[in-house]
């Protein structure tokens, strides 16, 4: 919390009104980073640091060799499939893809709606 | 920032709905979604990509005498299908054929060529008009079927008659295998001859008439990947210098690099980066100055770069600091939490310049858009939405309310709808239109003639 905006005060003096003062001053970010840092306790400090960039290197990366696959059967066999977990880690090798899931691979063979439209007026 | 005037925009320029393309229905199939809008260099031709692989090409129709109250409309000239998904067996990675970016090439002869680029693989497209076919073979009837010489009496000779326009769209070179990581740029240099392609951590250089091999002239992939702090977001060649060539990061930083100076270009010649002040940190302090997209002016002496809350102008003259800094959606920043919840926070908004630079444009949610008159000082937001669709119905300008008192006609920020979101836009190079893409529809408008 940035107190340095008060010009006299040093950290150990600050009385309570003080603080209501600083509280009045946050920046409507640093409430939001409260909010969920409120949310998701285990949420690293490093946002920007490398488990992100490296979640978004592998973007699109859900499929996996056959020992994840078991091993991540292994584990689920004892209890349900968790549905959207909280937290905003994916590990690879837990999710098991079923048929059902998987998008269509096949190309867009029908042509685009762009392209095929009637004028709207 | 000062209230757009009554007429709204620059220089009281009225933006009037000209043309929407795509379909009405709400149930948005997914390779309908617009991933990239670009004119090409005289604005006859607008081009889009989609989540599907496909590129659909649209052509301006010629000015007619009948309508001298518009510009001429866009008309399909071309659709194909681009690229396809593939999977990488060896990574077990699945490779999307949606189209990241379409360049066009200035155009040369009665061709037109475009690049476009999935997350792997760029091609170069021949786009070419066919108005006459050769008729009057000896030995082929007209559909095709040989003739028997034997029945051949005379001889003629086969000319070439007119006929219905056709185009064709042929991939002339694949450009494949370069690049480990997502494509996200793509630019063509003012020589002509090469571009540049840019994924998360390299940037490459091609020849374009060259498809085995291509130069890396940035990589900022560190040794050991625990230690990467940041990525390549955009990159593109200066307008006219054909040695320089920018790359935005994901922490808000922008490099620009001279060829002439090395073959491996990682010594950035200057480095925009503004300074951040130390206590206004935040969670999502990195996450928001990540630049999503890098436009130079077409005079080449400014720099656009668009991060989540703000569009910024540099000069490139000056690296400490932009020369002007533009909100785009400030009341979004307290809403940081639940846009990070939803993955909002890490949408990636284009943005485009005018074509005398005066005025730089970008998208918001909402299917609201963005415009700044740079000279006025004056910005203004506008809607794309089928209501607003009337022929030649001019734009009424939009506001959102961010106190407790909502006025008539404006719109609070938790009615916003952020699954509307116009990430892509794109300005004709001479005349004031542009084009808007919506989730799945293209909108066109132009400037209100009298």
């Amino acid at each position: 919390m940035s107190g340095d905006n008060e010009e006299t005060l040093t950290a150990e003096e600050t009385p309570v009104d003080e603080k209501e003062v600083e509280e009045k001053m946050i920046s409507p970010e640093k409430a939001e980073e409260a909010k969920l840092k409120a949310r998701y306790p285990n949420l690293g400090n490093k946002p920007g640091g490398s488990d992100l960039l490296r979640k978004r290197l592998q973007k699109g990366q859900k499929y996996f060799d056959s020992g994840d696959y078991n091993m991540a059967k292994a584990k689920i066999k004892n209890k349900q499939l968790p549905t959207a977990a909280p937290e905003k880690t994916e590990i690879t090798g837990d999710h098991i893809p079923t048929p059902q899931d998987l998008p269509q691979r096949k190309p867009s063979l029908v042509a685009s709606k762009l392209a095929g439209q009637v004028q709207f007026y | 920032m000062s209230c757009a005037g009554p007429g709204g925009g620059s220089n009281d320029v009225q933006w009037c709905f000209s043309q929407v393309k795509g379909a009405i229905d709400d149930d948005v199939a997914e390779a309908d979604i617009i991933s990239t809008v670009e004119f090409n260099q005289s604005g006859e031709l607008l081009a889009t990509g989609d989540k599907g692989g496909r590129v659909v090409i649209f052509q301006q129709e010629q000015e007619s005498k009948n309508k001298p109250q518009c510009r001429g409309e866009y008309n399909v000239y071309s659709t194909f299908q681009s690229h396809e998904p593939e999977f990488d067996y060896l990574k077990s990675l699945e490779i999307e054929e949606k189209i990241n970016k379409i360049r066009w090439l200035p155009q040369k002869n009665a061709a037109h060529f475009l690049l476009s680029t999935n997350d792997k693989t760029i091609k170069l497209w021949k786009i070419s008009e066919r108005d006459k076919r050769p008729e009057g073979y000896n030995l082929k009837e007209e559909d095709g079927r040989y003739v028997d010489p034997n029945t051949v009496t005379a001889l003629r000779v086969p000319v070439f008659r007119p006929m219905d326009l056709m185009v064709e769209a042929s991939p002339r070179r694949v450009f494949a295998n370069a690049h480990t990581y997502h494509i996200n740029s793509i630019s063509v240099n003012s020589d002509c001859e090469t571009y540049l392609s840019a994924d998360d951590l390299r940037v490459n250089l091609w020849h374009l008439e060259i498809t085995d091999r291509s130069f890396n002239i940035v990589d900022i992939k560190p040794a050991n990947m625990e230690d990467l702090t940041e990525v390549i977001t955009a990159a593109e060649f200066h307008p006219n210098q054909c040695n320089t060539f920018v790359y935005s990061s994901s922490k808000g930083t922008i490099r620009m690099c001279d060829m002439r100076a090395a073959a491996l270009c990682d010594k950035h010649a200057k480095l925009f980066e503004e300074p951040e002040d130390p206590n206004n940190r935040s969670f999502f302090s990195e996450i928001i100055s990540s630049i999503s997209d890098v436009k130079f002016s077409h005079s080449g002496r400014y720099l656009m770069t668009r991060d989540y809350l703000s569009v910024k102008i540099w000069d490139l003259n000056m690296e400490t600091r932009p020369v002007e800094t533009y909100q785009v959606h400030e009341y979004l920043r307290s809403k940081l939490c639940s846009l990070y919840e939803n993955d909002c926070i890490f949408d990636k908004f284009e943005c485009c310049w005018n074509g005398n630079d005066s005025v730089v444009m970008t998208g918001s949610y909402n299917n609201f858009f963005r415009m700044f008159d740079r000279g006025y000082q004056q910005d203004v937001t506008l809607e794309a939405s089928r209501e607003n669709s009337k022929p030649r119905s001019v734009l009424k300008p939009r506001k959102v309310s961010t106190g407790g008192k909502r006025k008539k006609d404006e719109i609070s920020v938790d009615s916003l709808d952020f699954n509307k979101k116009i990430l892509h836009t794109a300005w004709h190079p001479l005349d004031n239109i542009i084009a808007v893409a919506t989730t799945n529809n293209l909108y066109i408008f132009q400037e209100k003639l009298n």
